[in-house]
């Protein structure tokens, strides 16, 4: 990130401002954090770690996160189950193990019954298949045309267990990044079906819970994982420069070892988009000790969630906050992160 | 394949460092999808030491005058209008505000991936005023000039265009004219290239000695067009090289032509940063007059200077670099861009900013 960037928030939020980039990232800071400062919300990590009642151990992680995805079904899934994922994962990247969710819905009037039928029967299959409870919730109802048909907010609590922590003060020259499987199946599903494109080779959200590798990850491999986060808005690009520049050190990552599915790429070229740069929810960027990462990848892919992992690159000290893309073509050039609304490229 | 790619992009690289054997050689990539092309795919590391790509005026984004963006805007904020564009116009801006902007204050704006969506809105929304953007070069005024023949075919009187599109040839002749201009080659743009053909650039190899080869977009494609220009340029040669041959012509699509032909005639017309260029504009032919939204709405772009300090003019001609500009990376930024050639995906700066 350049220093002195400003988004210039004008006298109007914008799309640019829910995109996930730098926009939402000034947001957030100018209006929330600065009201609300305290030392855990300022990590702005996935979820807040902190202490219950002055214990040395058993932390706990909370996380919340809304969802307002259109469409409200899509290929692979619908916005109830991706609420349940979405906040499911965030806890599993602060290391935590979720125990339980709270859901609040807000429903616009004349939403279909059939539908709110439809995504609550979805919210419960996904917290079932999770293994985590939805141990209280809210529902509220808004005029017609005060939102759009459904929103979704998740918040969840998971226990951090012993020494564990995620954080990018870990991360040390060598360490291995790792890729836990193909990249904008979700952006692609979600954008495509917006313009009522056909999605070629069957390619589909891939909206899944990440905690049971997480956790099974953090057993087998304690000490050896760094800090883990999910690519969701903004891509796996914005994650690897928002690691880079906050553990200051440079990422050297290899494009042809990040998998994108042929549909992915047939999508991204007619709509001109960059696949490095679009929605994942069911996948992880994981840094982790460079002598343990080949065991640790083959742990990955042993569970359905990981089966397409990659060792996509290594940290390297030097430039502090650069990521360099080795191409594909044998180039190389930097990556950035998103600065705001992905607009699909025309000439 | 991919390992074939890797081996022969390398083996021209490597051709291309014994050509020039460091000689300082200045090349333009005429076309913006070449700019971004060889930056993601990283062949600024490959090309040899002294050989220096200097990113010309091929962005039509960039090239548009801060006026007529203006005067779009003014049109895309009346209340029944629906105003219908290529994605990279969102956020650029006119002299104060984007597209972005003004759909954040109510208006809407709609993005299309073609002239003949927007068409698709005329006919079914009756009672909105839909207004097409025509931004591009040769390569997209085909289909804008095809829409506008249906529009008239169906009748439709809902639906106009604000035309902003620009002609390739003019500029390279204006620019090879200026004296500032130093470039030992042109890439020509494979896709303009496709629709005008490749003899529309005998007149710069043969007639004013600049050597112009046509490239594709793969990188295998750029790098072997970039090592005809070396071996041109060393050898003191001028003359026009298809590299392009699977999708150029020396005719160029005849159809396309014509129906630009039906629809426009050519005009004076202001290039950001460049001035007005005689005859590289187009307005609408008479029968479809009814069509032109700056009539229609009665809306006339104003001359606008550019912002103090913005560099875009010299950029776009390729005597500065986007880091020689004293706004870049600080005050213009892709969030917050001060001229076009940082805000357009195909622009420079952008280009520069994003891919280093």
């Amino acid at each position: 990130m350049r220093k002195n960037e400003k988004n210039g928030i004008g006298k109007h939020v914008t799309l640019d401002h829910g995109s996930g980039g730098l926009a939402s990232a000034e947001l957030v800071r100018e209006y929330f954090v600065k009201s609300f400062d305290n030392h855990v919300l300022s990590q702005l990590g996935d979820g807040a770690v902190f202490l219950l009642n002055g214990q040395e151990r058993g932390r706990l992680a909370f996380s919340t996160d809304s969802y307002v995805v259109d469409p409200i079904f899509f290929p692979g899934g619908d916005i109830g189950c991706l609420a349940v994922h979405g906040t499911l994962n965030d806890l599993a990247m602060c290391g935590s193990v979720p125990v339980c969710l709270s859901i609040g819905v807000i429903l616009e009037e004349g939403f279909p019954l059939d539908d709110l039928k439809r995504i609550s029967e979805s919210i419960a299959a996904a917290s079932i298949s999770a293994g985590v409870p939805i141990v209280t919730g809210d529902t509220k109802v808004v005029p017609k045309g005060k939102a759009d048909r459904i929103f979704i907010n998740t918040a969840g609590i998971g226990v951090v267990p012993g020494e564990i922590e995620m954080t990018p003060s870990a991360v040390r020259a060598d360490d291995a990044i790792i890729l836990s499987g193909s990249v904008g199946d979700h952006g692609v599903t979600i954008l495509a079906s917006r313009e009522g494109m056909e999605i070629p080779d069957g390619i589909r959200s891939d909206t899944a819970p990440l905690h049971h590798l997480t956790k099974g990850l953090l057993e087998k491999f304690p000490g050896d994982v760094r800090i883990m986060r999910d690519p969701t808005r903004g891509g796996v690009a914005t994650v690897l420069c928002e690691i880079a520049e906050a553990s200051a050190v440079t990422l050297v990552i290899e494009e042809e070892k990040i998998s994108v599915k042929r549909g992915v790429k047939v999508v991204c070229d007619l709509l001109g988009l960059d696949p490095l740069y679009l929605a994942n929810e069911g996948k992880c960027i994981i840094f982790t000790d460079r002598s343990k990462a080949k065991e640790i990848v083959d742990f990955i892919r042993r569970e359905p969630v990981g089966k397409d992992a990659e060792i996509i690159g290594h940290v390297e000290s030097g430039h502090p906050g650069r990521v360099v893309l080795k191409t594909g073509v044998g180039g190389e050039r930097l990556l950035r992160a998103l600065s705001g609304e992905p607009l699909p490229r025309i000439c | 394949m991919r390992d074939e790619i890797r081996k022969t992009v390398s083996e021209l690289s490597v051709a291309m460092s014994e050509k020039t054997a460091g000689r300082e050689l200045k090349f333009m990539e005429v076309c913006g999808t070449h700019t971004v092309s060889i930056f993601r795919f990283g062949l600024r590391s490959l090309f040899p030491e002294g050989l220096e790509m200097l990113s010309g005026p091929g962005c039509p984004v960039c090239v548009t005058p801060a006026g007529e963006i203006d005067a779009f805007l003014e049109i895309a904020a009346k209340g029944n209008v629906t105003a219908a564009t290529f994605g990279d116009l969102m956020r650029v801006p006119g002299s104060s505000r984007s597209l972005i902007s003004v759909r954040g204050e109510g208006a809407d704006v709609k993005v299309v991936y073609s002239p003949a969506e927007a068409l698709t809105f005329a006919e079914e929304s009756p009672d909105r005023e839909i207004v097409f953007f025509g931004v591009g070069f040769e390569t997209t005024i085909p289909s804008v000039a095809a829409t506008v023949a249906q529009a008239k075919r169906l009748g439709l009187d809902n639906f106009s265009v604000f035309v902003s599109h620009r002609l390739v040839p003019p500029a390279l002749r204006a620019l090879l004219s200026d004296g500032e201009v130093k470039i030992d080659g042109l890439l020509c743009p494979g896709h303009v290239s496709a629709i005008i053909g490749s003899d529309a650039y005998r007149p710069f190899a043969e007639g004013m000695g600049v050597p112009c080869v046509i490239g594709g977009f793969e990188a295998v494609d750029i790098m072997k067009a970039v090592f005809g220009l070396a071996k041109q340029a060393v050898a003191g040669e001028a003359r026009v090289e298809n590299a392009y041959e699977r999708a150029v012509t020396a005719k160029g699509n005849i159809r396309a032509l014509e129906m630009i032909e039906l629809v426009f005639e050519p005009c004076d017309a202001e290039w950001r940063g460049l001035g007005t260029i005689p005859g590289s504009g187009l307005k609408f032919r008479d029968e479809f007059a009814v069509y032109d939204a700056a009539v229609k709405f009665g809306v006339n772009p104003v001359n606008v200077p550019d912002p103090p300090g913005c560099r875009c003019g010299d950029i776009l001609k390729g005597i500065a670099s986007p880091e020689e500009c004293p706004l870049f990376g600080e005050t213009c930024t892709p969030l917050k861009p001060v001229g076009p050639c940082m805000v357009s995906s195909e622009g420079s700066c952008a280009a520069h900013y994003h891919y280093g």
